[in-house]
Parts: structure tokens; C-alpha cells; sequence
């Protein structure tokens, strides 16, 4: 079913091919900033994940299936499993403290003069995170791998 | 008594592991656990027959007055002590009937948490509580009978059991909440003490129907009594188990539990006798023209629940008391003769009746047991079935209104009643040998010890009736009731009117008995003619509706076009939201053109233009991204009013739609125009209308407060309480992060959903 003038992916754009090179890991590191800083400022997990989803979709684009799968290493579906089991682990510490179902707990202590605030929201996020990126790169890879 | 009943559900959830460390031991490991249950219950005789009733709560929803309360009186005590005693040998049984079973583990896993349920359907005190272990019961009862769901057979039939006694379920809750909504509380003590006060305002006669379609579709009432029969495409220890001495139980126990409430009550009276006394003869009709001992059997227990149903429905005290002594004996007798049954089966390979006979000699303990068991199913002296027949006999000679009616059924049935077990007690062990498929041995001691000591039990309490008397059937009786009463159990009543009729029944048993062979040939025909008259019938043809309705409607609704599933849902909303607005707000709002910048004007004017554009251009590439442009618009409007985070992920998500859609896109095939001139405006006019109601709607909510806006809330407490500045972080993954956490396993299954999708289809493709 394959016609090869109806690709997605021509394999001779060089200036695509180079940039999704250098952005991939720009793209990757931005969306662990918006992630980490999301409880005070825009971002969160939500955003972040989809920042971190477009990078390698960016990626898959210039560079195909095969390659993105390679550096990647988990499978997307893995991605997936991994949030929603942090989305729901972060649901429990606060049963060990007879608190409601999901209320937040926080540790708060210094490291060297700046303050370290972890929290069960925090997992919940990276958990939320996961889950977009598992998400998206399910449905794109799937969808491009039915391509070709 | 919280324990004894979790007890259950804990050690099913281990048997995997039990299994796996006792391997061919198992059932003699398990039987454990239903023995010292019987121990524990056996401890409390002395005190519940004393007249004390033990009581029990755990808080389970108390915001719904739901508890896991648990009562111990006579009635429980009972049928705690049947179902944790014949469920010990029960357990050995299984062991050496399904030895070698690959699934053996599955078995007992079910076979526990059966067991559980049961106990706690017949000690709980709430109603939903008791609902929910009948629920229980029903879900186990269809995985024992579909347990070899390799057998298209056994999967029917474990789903006809399953429709039957879910939707008499369906009935029996609704009878239940009208209960609860009546009586104030959902605790049946306190239902049962006050019930002159809320009867009167109640609508009784609706309650008594919903429950009666609990029960007696649960206990196999005749015209429900076609799946009991069915159900013996279970192992035959399920059989023994809940199919005769325990589940099929439940439906008599809820309404000797309800009696002292509707005991007055004419519709009550009537229903039970009645439906009683019909399912008492037919339940003996049908078990006198089969061959196949378990079916044999099944249809006795059937006539065995009609005529507890038949007892509670008299209600004098003598049927209260033959209610209490036939419960006994038959669970005794009757879980006794199933295993009888299904020893015969494993050994010889055949459980048809009528190609038995001679192995007295080759398997001496089974014969005796069966006779003895037989002996107490037919109600000879001195077998405890005996006692049980004769205040049975007594109570229809008090039947009241049905009076005729429930002595002639009565009568004939203990006729028939006493043939079968005539042949089931001599045809495979007395005459001459006959053939059969394996050669046949004496069944192991594991299947061997139940029915010996059941059928022990049968006799010692027929020859010291004083024993059950004092133990546990004076505490039942009271129960029932709701009275306390005085009398004795003796074999001897002096010459009257119930001996003669034993005896008359015991005659016609043995006539008929020796008619069975020459009567099978004209019965098998007779019952052919009347199959098309059978209730089983009428639940074919029910299936059958069933399945043509969803055929109807899936048609109608499901029909895959895309377009019409989004009018249907669409105009749904329109007529239904719309009516809501225009019913509780009215068309009106007020438009301020004050404040609006000249760029804010701009923006919408693109949105407008390009909106017109996506729906008009002929190039699917153009309306995709004309959608992205409307998509980054509507960002635009989110940051120009400080929502960055908003504006943020549309801009992301709007990327990742374009990307996705040229993906799809790319797979579609030319475009062109497929719809005719009125396709065409009624979309127009659904998505016009749509668009409508959606401006109506947000220009009302901003003209109607009703509520404070829960949004100056997020902002105040975001800080404080969950230490965020970020109020969209913070109401996502805090103050809603139950929400969020949906949304997460929404996405998940989506994912999973396109990927499936897609990976189904390639395989198609491939092959």
C-alpha cells in the first residue's frame, strides 16, 4: 500500500534532519524546566509533557520510526504504564497518615541554603507528565508505523 | 462474627499458593477453615438457644446507613451451622472428585468465596449489606456451574441461572430500598419490631412482590424452577453444595426472615402457599420422569423448597416448626444423596439411572449411605426426615384458605417423593449387574466421609429428636415465628391423621416405584408433547426478544456513520439545554461594548473569517489548517486575558492536532462532495444551532451569579493550603487531583483504543 511520492518523511532534509538533532535535547530539558516549576509558574505536567511529546514527535518526523524508537528505549506504552502508576502511587501516603484519599504531603527541608520542597503532588506531576508523553507518542508512532 | 465471615474471602485469595504447597491435599487443608467455622458457631448454641441474640455492627457507609451488622439468632444459627458444616465435607469431597484438575485451584478459589458470601447473606442485619452477599452468591453459583466453560453447555446454562437469579435480584432491591424508605432504616431487627408502625403507610403489596421476585427466582419457585436443573452442569460437590443444601436456600431464608413482619398479610399467605404448593408437585412430577440422577435429584430439591416456601406461607405454628425440621433434614439428606450421586458417576462413568444397578457389592459404604439417606428423603421411621414429613403433613392439614389444594399436592407429592428415593437408593445397587462405562470400585475416603456422616447425622437425629429439638430448632422456630413457642420433636405422635397419610404416601411411593421402568417410554413422550408449554420455553422466547431489540436499536443508533452520531448528540444537547435555558433563565442578556479594545475586535474578526473559510474550502489540507489558525486564535484570546498556562497548552495541543490530523489526513482518500443539497443544511442548520445555544449559554452565565464564583476560593487558599502559586498547577494536581487522575486513565485508554485500533487493522492487512 505504500506509495513512495506520498511519504511523510522525505529523507533528504538536511536542515530538518540537523535541527531536530540540536532541539531534541533543548526541547526535552525546556519541558523538565516548565515540569519542575510548574506549582509557582506556568508550566506543570500537562504542558510539560506536551512540550516533551512534540520534541520527539519533531524528532520522529525527520528522522522516522525506527530511529526514534532506538532513542527512546521504552516503548511509548511503557511511558504510559509508568504515569498513570506514579499518578496513582502518590494517591497513598496520605492514607498512611489517615488522611483522605490524595491529600497532599509535603517534605520541606534545606539542602545548602535552598530550599527543597518535595511532595506527593510532585510524583502526581511527573506521573501526569509520563502519561501525556505515553499518550501522544502511542498515537503518533502507531499511526506512522500503520504508514509505512 | 466479622471475622468468621472475611475468614472465607481471606483464605480463597491465598489458595493459589495452598495449592500450589498441598497440591492433591487441598480439599482436606481447606476443610479446615469451614470446620472450625462450625466449631465457633456450635459454641454459640448454648447461648442462642437460651433465647440470647447476638449482635454485632461494623461502620461500613454510615453515611448511607449501611453496616456490616451481623445477627445470630435461631434461623442464623442454622443455616450458619448447614453451610459451614456440609461445607467442611463438601471441601474433602471436592478434593478426591476433581483430583488431578488442572483449574483445582479456580475451584476452591470460588468455592470459598462462595462460602463466605453465604455466611454472611444469612448473619448480616442491613439489608444492602445482605443484598450485596446475595449479589455475591449469584456471581459465584454462575462461575461454579460455567467452572468447565470450556462446555458450551455448561456456559448456558451458568448464564440462564445468572439472568434468572440477577434479575429476581433486580426485584428483590427495589422491594428492599421501598423497605428502607418505609421503615426508616435499613436494619431488619429494627424493621421487624416497629413493623405495625411503618405497614400501615407503606405500599405493601408492591414490597411483597418485589421481594417474592428475589426469592423465589433465587430458591427455583415454579415458574422460575427451569435453571435449578440446569445448574447441575456444575461438578457435582457445587451441586451438593449450592445447589441443594445452601444457595437455593437463600430465597426461603430472606422470607422465613421477613415472615414476622408480612405474616398478616393475605397477599403474603396466599403467594407462598400457593406458589409453595405448585412448586412442591411439580418440583415431584418432573423428578419422577427423568433418569439422570442428578437431575433426579435437582427436581426434588426443587419440590423440597416448595414446600418450605408452602410452610412459611401457612404460617400456623406447626408449619413454622415443620418449616424448621424439613430445612434440617433435607440439607442433611439432600447434600448427602449429591454426593452419593456424584461418587456413582466418577466410579461407573454414567449417572443415568435406568443403566445402573448391582453394586452393592462392589461399593458397600455408598450403598448404605444412600439407602439411609434415601430412607430419610422418602420419611421412613426412624430417619429425621421422618419427623421432618409428618409436621409438614400436619401444617397442610391447617393450610387455611389452600387447604385442598396444599394436602392433594402434598399427598402426591410425598407419592413421588418416596418412588424416587426408592430408586435412588436401590436401582444402582440392588438387581442384576449392568454395564458401564468404566469399570466401577469403591469411591476414595475423601468422598466416602460426607455422605456417611450426613447420613449418620439423619439417623442419630431421628433416633434422639431431642438432640436438633434443643439445639437449634427451638431458636429457629422463635425466629420464624417471631414468637417464642413451646413444643417437642418426637417420632411417635399416636395414631392420626398425618401417619395415615404418611403411610398412604408410602404405599403409592412403592406402587410407583415398581411402575418406574414400565412408565419411562409413555412419560418421555408425554413430556416431549408438553415441552412447548414449559416456562423454560418462555424464557427462550424472552432471550430471543432480547437479542431482537438490541438488533433494533443498534441498528438505529449504532449505525457507524459518523454524522449522525454527532446530530444525535448534538441536537440532544441543543433541545435539552436549550429548553433548560430558555425554562429557567429566559432569552435575555445584557451586551456591554464598553470595554472591548479595537485588537481584542480584530481577533475575532480572523476567528470569524477563518471559521467561514475551514467550512467552505475544498482542500482538506486548507480546513486543517484554517482549524490551527482558529485553534492559535483562541490562544491569543487566552494570554490577552492573563491565562497563560491556558493559552500555553492550546497552543501545544493545537500543534499536536495539526500533526495528528495531517497524519490521518494522509491516509483519506480525495476529497470530494458526497452529500446532497439537504445533507448539506441540515448540518448547517444543527451546527448553527449549536453555536447558538453555546453564545446564549455563556453570555447567561455571565449575566446570572447564583453562587459566589468558587474561583476567588482557588486563588485565596492556593498559597496557604497547598503551597503553589500557580492556580491551574494547583487545582490540577491538588485540589482535583482525583479529577486528574480519571483524566490520566481516560487518555490511557484512548491511547490503548488507537492503538489496538490500528494494530488490527495492519494484521488484517498483513494476512
Amino acid at each position: 500500500m505504500t506509495d513512495p511520492n506520498k511519504k511523510i518523511m522525505k529523507d533528504n532534509t538536511v536542515i530538518l534532519h540537523t535541527a531536530a538533532l540540536a532541539l531534541l535535547p533543548l526541547q526535552l530539558l525546556f519541558s523538565v524546566f516548565l515540569l519542575l516549576r510548574g506549582h509557582d509558574e506556568p508550566g506543570g505536567g500537562f504542558i510539560a509533557g506536551l512540550v516533551g511529546a512534540g520534541a520527539v514527535v519533531l524528532y520522529l518526523f525527520a528522522h522516522g520510526v525506527d530511529a526514534t524508537r532506538r532513542i527512546m528505549r521504552f516503548d511509548p506504552r511503557d511511558l504510559l504504564g509508568i504515569g498513570l502508576f506514579l499518578g496513582t502511587v502518590s494517591a497513598f501516603p496520605a492514607l498512611l497518615r489517615g488522611e483522605p484519599f490524595l491529600s497532599a504531603q509535603w517534605w520541606i527541608f534545606d539542602l545548602a541554603g535552598t530550599e527543597i520542597k518535595l511532595s506527593t503532588v510532585l510524583v502526581f506531576d511527573i506521573g501526569v507528565y509520563f502519561a501525556v508523553v505515553g499518550t501522544i507518542l502511542t498515537v503518533v508512532v502507531s499511526l506512522t508505523e500503520a504508514e509505512e | 462474627m466479622l471475622y468468621a465471615v472475611l475468614s472465607g474471602f481471606v483464605v480463597a485469595a491465598l489458595v493459589p499458593w495452598l495449592h500450589w504447597l498441598f497440591r492433591s491435599h487441598i480439599g482436606w487443608v481447606l476443610a479446615v477453615l469451614p470446620a472450625s467455622l462450625t466449631v465457633y458457631f456450635a459454641s454459640m448454641i448454648p447461648a442462642v438457644s437460651g433465647g440470647e441474640i447476638i449482635f454485632q455492627q461494623w461502620a461500613w457507609f454510615p453515611g448511607m446507613d449501611i453496616h456490616l451488622g451481623f445477627t445470630l439468632d435461631g434461623l442464623s444459627l442454622l443455616f450458619a451451622l448447614l453451610i459451614s458444616f456440609i461445607g467442611t465435607f463438601v471441601m474433602i469431597y471436592a478434593g478426591g472428585y476433581l483430583k488431578g484438575h488442572p483449574a483445582l485451584g479456580r475451584f476452591f478459589v470460588v468455592m470459598l468465596s462462595f462460602m463466605a458470601s453465604m455466611l454472611g447473606l444469612v448473619l448480616s442485619d442491613n439489608l444492602i449489606a445482605l443484598f450485596v452477599f446475595w449479589e455475591l452468591t449469584s456471581i459465584t453459583s454462575y462461575l461454579l456451574i460455567g467452572f468447565n466453560h470450556d462446555n458450551e453447555d455448561a456456559r448456558k446454562c451458568a448464564l440462564q441461572g445468572l439472568f434468572v437469579s440477577v434479575i429476581g435480584g433486580f426485584f428483590l432491591l427495589v422491594g428492599m430500598m421501598l423497605l428502607g424508605i418505609y421503615g426508616g432504616t435499613y436494619s431488619i431487627a429494627e424493621l421487624l419490631t416497629d413493623s405495625g408502625d411503618w405497614m400501615s403507610a407503606a405500599p405493601v403489596a408492591l414490597i411483597i412482590i418485589c421481594v417474592l421476585g428475589g426469592t423465589f427466582t433465587k430458591s427455583a419457585q415454579f415458574p422460575f424452577h427451569f435453571w435449578l436443573p440446569n445448574a447441575m452442569a456444575a461438578p457435582t460437590p457445587v451441586s451438593a453444595y449450592l445447589h441443594s443444601a445452601t444457595m437455593v436456600k437463600a430465597g426461603v431464608y430472606l422470607m422465613a426472615r421477613l415472615n414476622p413482619a408480612f405474616g398478616e398479610e393475605m397477599l403474603w399467605t396466599l403467594a407462598l402457599t400457593g406458589f409453595g404448593a405448585v412448586t412442591m408437585f411439580v418440583g415431584a412430577w418432573l423428578s419422577y420422569t427423568h433418569t439422570d440422577a442428578k437431575k433426579v435429584l435437582a427436581y426434588s430439591t426443587v419440590m423440597a423448597l416448595g414446600t418450605l416456601t408452602m410452610l412459611i406461607g401457612i404460617g400456623t405454628h406447626y408449619a413454622m416448626i415443620a418449616f424448621s425440621a424439613f430445612l434440617l433434614g433435607h440439607s442433611l439428606y439432600k447434600g448427602a444423596l449429591f454426593m452419593i450421586a456424584g461418587a456413582i458417576d466418577h466410579e461407573a462413568g454414567t449417572k443415568d439411572l435406568s443403566r445402573l444397578g448391582g453394586l452393592r457389592k462392589l461399593m458397600p459404604w455408598t450403598a448404605a449411605a444412600a439407602l439411609v439417606a434415601a430412607l430419610s428423603l422418602a420419611g421412613v421411621p426412624p430417619l429425621f426426615g421422618f419427623i421432618g414429613k409428618e409436621l409438614m403433613l400436619e401444617a397442610a392439614l391447617s393450610a387455611g384458605p389452600l387447604q385442598a389444594l396444599a394436602l392433594t399436592l402434598a399427598v402426591v407429592s410425598a407419592m413421588l417423593t418416596a418412588a424416587i428415593a426408592a430408586v435412588i437408593a436401590l436401582k444402582p445397587f440392588y438387581g442384576p449387574r449392568l454395564d458401564t462405562p468404566k469399570k466401577p470400585h469403591e469411591a476414595p475416603l475423601s468422598m466416602l466421609a460426607g455422605p456417611v456422616v450426613l447420613a449418620a447425622v439423619s439417623l442419630l437425629f431421628g433416633l434422639v429428636p431431642g438432640l436438633p429439638e434443643t439445639m437449634l430448632v427451638t431458636a429457629a422456630v422463635t425466629a420464624v415465628a417471631g414468637v417464642p413457642l413451646d413444643f417437642y420433636l418426637s417420632l411417635w405422635h399416636g395414631f392420626n391423621l398425618p401417619l395415615l397419610l404418611s403411610a398412604v404416601g408410602l404405599s403409592g411411593g412403592a406402587l410407583l416405584f415398581f411402575w418406574w421402568d414400565r412408565s419411562r417410554e409413555p412419560l418421555r413422550r408425554l413430556m416431549d408433547r408438553l415441552d412447548r408449554f414449559a416456562p423454560e420455553t418462555g424464557y427462550f422466547k424472552a432471550l430471543d426478544g432480547i437479542v431482537w431489540l438490541c438488533d433494533w436499536q443498534t441498528r438505529l443508533l449504532q449505525n457507524g456513520k459518523m454524522g449522525n452520531y454527532m446530530i444525535v448528540l448534538v441536537m440532544t444537547t441543543v433541545v435539552v439545554v436549550g429548553y433548560t435555558l430558555a425554562a429557567q433563565h429566559g432569552i435575555r442578556f445584557t451586551l456591554d461594548w464598553q470595554d472591548i479594545n479595537f485588537y481584542e475586535m480584530a481577533i475575532v474578526a480572523l476567528l470569524m473569517v477563518t471559521a467561514v473559510f475551514a467550512t467552505t474550502t475544498r482542500s482538506r489540507l486548507g480546513a486543517v489548517a484554517t482549524m490551527g489558525v482558529l485553534g492559535f486564535m483562541v490562544a491569543l484570546i487566552f494570554i490577552l486575558f492573563s491565562a497563560p498556562d491556558l493559552g500555553i497548552t492550546q497552543v501545544l495541543v493545537e500543534t499536536l492536532t495539526v500533526i495528528l490530523l495531517v497524519l490521518v489526513l494522509f491516509r483519506l482518500p480525495g476529497f470530494a462532495r458526497y452529500s446532497t443539497l439537504f445533507e448539506i443544511f441540515r448540518d448547517g442548520f444543527v451546527a448553527v444551532s449549536f453555536g447558538l445555544l453555546m453564545t446564549m449559554l455563556v453570555l447567561a452565565t455571565l449575566d446570572a451569579r447564583m453562587f459566589e464564583p468558587i474561583s476567588s476560593y482557588f486563588i485565596e487558599a492556593a498559597y496557604p493550603e497547598a503551597l503553589g502559586r500557580n492556580i491551574v498547577n494547583v487545582i490540577l494536581v491538588d485540589f482535583r487531583s482525583l479529577d486528574t487522575l480519571g483524566e490520566l486513565f481516560v487518555l490511557g485508554i484512548a491511547a490503548l483504543g488507537v492503538y489496538s485500533m490500528l494494530k488490527l487493522r495492519a494484521e488484517k492487512l498483513n494476512d
